[in-house]
């Protein structure tokens, strides 16, 4: 009698983790049908790129400082030790372009645009906004959710470019002028073994995938909240934890596909 | 805030990011170093390339001069085949030499040109007659114990021999 409850209840379970999926398939394919029509507004793309860019901008160059300062001391403590401190600048370089600058950004990213892009949408959905939308023919999707999803979208690559170009800035300020390595040495070996499609290059494409997630999750989660204000707090929660652990799942993926050969 | 200025806002965004992008890609990355370089290509035969890779440096005197394009093997003699780009400014006798050498104990592996004494220059296309191949180490090793082992041989048959 326990054992048929037991199944039952996996059965249950299985089918409604199975028919979120389905759910959230189906909602990130309706954004991407809408994103044409909302680049047509480009007023609203613009709005949303000022408020998920531009406003984490602070948070986004003051951590990168902050990785860049921190990585080059620490690395320096480490190679001293081997007489290699001349390739400091380079393993900052490689380490934030390629895994923290991207990966970072995105974690940075879903607590702070995110989190706000899901209590927007959930409250919305809670003050009936999005019905009163539908009812005066006006489609909420391609008015309010494909905006916000363009803007993330667009603002991730950017952010994190910025953030490992301020992390080697950085790491420069402590190397250089702080500890005082070379400064020829610092850069030179950088351009001789940090290529721009490898290493650069992939890094983008990371982040850009990163941004599509951080930033569908967030909308995700916000649309299908529970019109209560526990339901919008359990939402926000819920999109920090799910795309932190997406990021870092797909980096992982990403990682392997991108840098296995040497 | 005014349409106006929301729209320079964000054109600041992405001017910004677009700095960051090209000091990324310049002064931390190697794009710079493409356009400037312009060489000719030589190839070299080896017996054995050891840990070479595309990209390494080709020097002379030790002072860079060119680097390593790809790396193949020549189906008919089983030689590792190196095809290398030198700077244009830099111009070698025909009969320089090819070497494969180690920076440093255990540093990464590069090419070493010799210049020989032949007044004809190489040109684009041209191979290397006179390689040497790199240092493997593990044969050094098993070439040193093969001697040791047949030193002892040696003088175990030479106290064996008033016996007889």
């Amino acid at each position: 009698m326990i054992t048929a409850e037991w199944v039952a209840e996996l059965g249950a379970r299985t089918l409604r983790v199975l028919r979120s999926f389905g759910r959230a398939a189906f909602f990130f394919i309706d954004l991407l049908v809408h994103v044409p029509a909302a680049l047509r507004r480009f007023s609203l793309v613009l709005r949303q790129i000022h408020a998920i860019g531009n406003l984490s901008l602070v948070i986004i160059l003051s951590s990168g400082l902050a990785v860049g300062f921190v990585l080059a001391l620490q690395m320096y403590y480490a190679l001293v030790t081997y007489g290699a401190t001349e390739s400091l600048g380079l393993i900052v370089n490689l380490s934030l372009v390629r895994e923290l600058g991207p990966v970072v950004t995105a974690l940075l990213f879903a607590g702070r645009a995110g989190t706000s892009l899901t209590a927007e949408i959930g409250l919305m959905k809670a003050g009936e906004q999005l019905s009163a939308m539908e009812m005066m023919a006006v489609d909420p999707r391609s008015r309010v959710l494909a905006p916000r999803f363009i803007g993330g979208v667009v603002s991730m690559p950017l952010l994190a470019i910025l953030f490992s170009a301020i992390g080697i800035l950085g790491a420069y300020v402590v190397g250089v002028l702080l500890i005082g390595l070379d400064s020829g040495n610092f850069w030179s070996l950088m351009q001789d073994r940090v290529d721009v499609w490898r290493d650069v290059g992939n890094g983008v494409v990371k982040s850009f995938a990163f941004g599509v997630v951080c930033t569908a999750v967030a909308l995700y989660q916000g649309h299908e909240t529970e019109a209560t204000p526990e339901g919008v707090a359990y939402a926000t929660t819920r999109t920090v934890v799910v795309s932190s652990l997406s990021v870092l799942g797909i980096d992982f993926m990403l990682t392997a596909l991108m840098f296995s050969t040497p | 805030m005014s349409k106006k200025g929301l729209e320079t806002m964000v054109g600041l965004f992405v001017l910004l990011g677009l700095a960051g992008a090209l000091f990324l890609s310049l002064k931390a990355a190697n794009l710079a170093s493409f356009g400037e370089r312009k060489g000719y290509t030589v190839s070299a035969k080896f017996d054995n390339i050891g840990g070479l890779k595309a990209r390494a440096p080709v020097r002379s005197a030790g002072v860079t001069i060119g680097r390593v394009r790809h790396i193949s093997l020549d189906p008919k003699t089983y030689q590792g085949v190196v095809t290398m780009e030198i700077d244009l400014g830099v111009r070698f006798p025909k009969d320089s030499s090819a070497k494969i050498l180690t920076s440093g104990l255990l540093g990464d592996q590069y090419i070493g040109l010799e210049p020989g004494a032949d007044e004809k220059e190489l040109v684009a296309g041209d191979v290397i007659r006179q390689t040497q191949s790199a240092v493997v180490l593990e044969n050094l090793i098993g070439q040193m114990i093969f001697n040791k082992a047949a030193d002892a041989g040696d003088g175990a048959e030479k106290k064996n021999e008033p016996a007889k």
